[in-house]
């Protein structure tokens, strides 16, 4: 059998888009969109619903023809590719397993779409299944597996073909909590066992994040950043990628001065606080600033607090206890703004009461200050 | 307590009993009933006025006159064609009314498929002889081509009366066809698509396989009613019609040997069972499944 021609210099991304665009009706659902995804990687595409982003993947797998822009997949223009001609597979969101068919009839069914003999594609279909963890579940019926088996089923049946890239349309969203965490460790362990390219889309940051190499994050047909998940968290490239990557503290405000990479920024109810600068801010901009939970550091008396640090207080209105990551809510107590503050591990605040005051701190440099968003929804 | 219990189970199975009485009622007296007197009367013969003795004469007849069973055979094999026939052109419709069409147009091609059914049965196929006849509208249109060079009739043909019974029951496969298509859901065929699937390839793998139950219902529906058809093959088909249902008619009415027609009705009847389990057998389906398709 002829295998999808792989280059053997790593330099050719198995995927390359090139400003593609796609509009429905008045709605633009991608807008000139270029990035490239390398050979063997985990790349995910984050976004809200209705971003574009399951229109993005269908462009790539062929079932909606791009307004403009170009696919090259492995290095070959896809333009003139009918979808079950491309070196693409697709895992679907409800996963598609044909209910009239057997395990090994579904892992063997595009194989024998290329022609493969009878005997040859129940051997190599017998043994996909085996690397997935499922040998001996060919001859079972598809409604008899659990939900994570369903989902090995699908992702042998696409990797038999040996794709070049693998497309996943949120597979995880119908499975349930438990389920979910399970998958993903075993996704990215099926990932790395294979080394075949994943795209991976999903509006879940987390599932984003835990698996992801790769994340673009994209908001009304664009990419409001591209990065590994570290840098999308620690170092969001705009006030969208700050308020959808991880749990975070939004302050809406002006900025009363900007003194070189820091901004003090004042919000409606007279707080003050101190973050840094991303992008150009003129003193008496409209701004948004962020804290993670986990940056600001809690105290009973502002003598506990790190020293240097501005100190804030504020009335404890709730505890949301979750082992490592139990937080307290509270209101600043100027402002009223509520804020979120992870509780340090120690259990030394496991005696906090609702209404109790508390100080609190957090270093600027950890705190980040965006020009407020034009049209904010 | 445990008194009250009984009565409460009384009183709801008296009520269950009263609700079903209409249709048991109805099954006992104009199914059951009937059959039964006809089964009886197919199974003596008359030897002398008002004389009858048990004797399997009437289906003795039958097997012994080349004409009825040659006229059975035929009707057998007719209906399955037809049958056939009306599964290929309703397919398209119902893939189009359930996978293509969207809202408003769906349903108007489905009123489209119901519209021969406001006209009566012996209006519509009265329509068909205007436009089939030798002096009717479509050999007129024939000549008129420069196709034919004088009208032809295009009645009292095979064919003629195989058009009359794929029309009369196309309605009959294209409902159970849109129920069952519907059901099929789209993801199944991209993926079909996505892993190198073609239309013929995902037809036969994909779309058969879940639309089976659907299928065989249409069919069953559509050979019993056709088999049973009386005016349509008479009308169309005239003399050289030779539909069983005449034989049973002719038997009847024209010869008054009702011992000889309700042989006829019988063997008629294990007829279309047999096919119907036939169907079943080469379909792998199960009658539960196929008749909630229906």
């Amino acid at each position: 059998m002829n295998a999808p021609t792989i280059p053997a210099t790593g330099a050719t991304p198995d995927l390359e888009v090139r400003s593609l665009s796609k509009r429905f009706a008045t709605h633009l659902a991608v807008d000139a969109l270029s990035f490239s995804v390398a050979h063997g990687s985990f790349f995910s595409i984050l976004g809200p619903s209705g971003c574009g982003k399951t229109t993005l993947l269908r462009m790539i797998a062929g079932f909606i023809q791009p307004d403009g822009g170009d696919i090259a997949i492995g290095g070959r223009d896809m333009a003139q590719v009918a979808p079950n001609r491309r070196p693409v597979n697709m895992v679907f969101q409800h996963l598609a397993l044909f209910p009239m068919m057997s395990v090994a009839q579904n892992v063997a069914f595009g194989l024998a779409r290329r022609g493969v003999a009878r005997a040859e594609r129940l051997r190599r279909a017998e043994a996909m299944l085996e690397r997935v963890g499922l040998a001996g579940a060919g001859g079972k019926r598809t409604d008899e597996l659990s939900g994570g088996q369903r989902q090995r089923v699908a992702i042998a049946r696409s990797l038999v073909l040996e794709p070049t890239l693998l497309l996943l349309d949120e597979p995880l969203g119908a499975l349930d909590l438990k389920l979910r965490e399970h998958m993903k460790v075993e996704l990215k362990q099926l990932q790395s066992a294979f080394g075949t390219t994943f795209v991976y889309i999903t509006h879940d940051q987390s599932e984003a994040l835990v698996l992801s190499d790769h994340v673009g994050v994209m908001n009304h047909g664009r990419f409001e950043q591209l990065g590994t998940p570290q840098e999308l968290y620690y170092s969001p490239a705009t006030s969208f990628v700050a308020d959808f990557v991880g749990a975070n503290n939004r302050l809406a405000g002006k900025a009363l001065s900007v003194s070189g990479s820091l901004v003090e920024v004042g919000t409606s109810g007279g707080w003050v606080v101190r973050a840094r600068r991303h992008g150009a801010i003129a003193a008496g901009a409209a701004v948004e600033a962020f804290i993670r939970p986990e940056a600001a550091m809690l105290g009973r008396t502002p003598a506990e607090l790190p020293a240097g640090q501005p100190a804030h207080s504020g009335e404890v209105i709730s505890l949301l206890f979750d082992g490592a990551n139990s937080v307290v809510l509270l209101h600043e107590s100027r402002s009223r703004v509520q804020l979120r503050i992870a509780l340090p591990q120690t259990g030394a605040y496991s005696d906090l009461q609702v209404g109790a005051h508390i100080c609190f701190s957090f270093d600027p440099e950890r705190a980040i200050c965006f020009p407020a968003r034009a049209a904010h929804a | 307590m445990p008194e009250s219990a009984v009565t409460a189970v009384w009183y709801r199975r008296l009520v269950l009993a009263l609700l079903l009485a209409p249709a048991l009622l109805w099954l006992f007296a104009l199914i059951i009933l009937p059959h039964l007197d006809l089964a009886l009367l197919s199974f003596r013969q008359r030897v002398a006025p008002r004389q009858y003795v048990l004797s399997l004469a009437q289906y003795r007849t039958f097997f012994g006159e080349p004409l009825y069973w040659h006229v059975f055979v035929r009707t057998a094999l007719l209906s399955a064609l037809a049958t056939a026939l009306t599964l290929l052109v309703a397919f398209p419709i119902a893939w189009i009314i359930a996978k293509l069409a969207r809202g408003r147009m769906s349903a108007l091609l489905f009123v489209v498929c119901l519209i021969p059914f406001w006209v009566s049965e012996t209006v519509r196929t009265l329509g068909w002889m205007i436009l089939l006849r030798e002096s009717g509208v479509l050999p007129a249109l024939l000549v008129h081509l420069g196709i034919t060079h004088q009208p032809v009739e295009l009645l009292y043909h095979d064919a003629t009366i195989l058009v009359g019974l794929v029309y009369t029951s196309l309605l009959f496969m294209v409902v159970p066809l849109v129920g069952s298509l519907e059901s099929l859901d789209n993801a199944l065929i991209e993926a079909a698509y996505d892993l190198g699937g073609k239309g013929w390839s995902i037809l036969r793998e994909i779309v058969i396989p879940h639309a089976a139950p659907g299928i065989t219902a249409g069919c069953i529906v559509v050979f019993m009613l056709t088999l049973g058809n009386y005016l349509t093959p008479t009308l169309l088909g005239g003399k050289s019609s030779q539909w069983f249902t005449e034989q049973i008619y002719t038997q009847f009415i024209t010869r008054f040997n009702w011992e000889q027609g309700a042989a006829f009705g019988f063997l008629l009847l294990a007829l279309s069972t047999a096919m119907v389990w036939l169907g079943l057998k080469i379909s792998g389906q199960r009658f539960s499944d196929v008749m909630r398709r229906a």
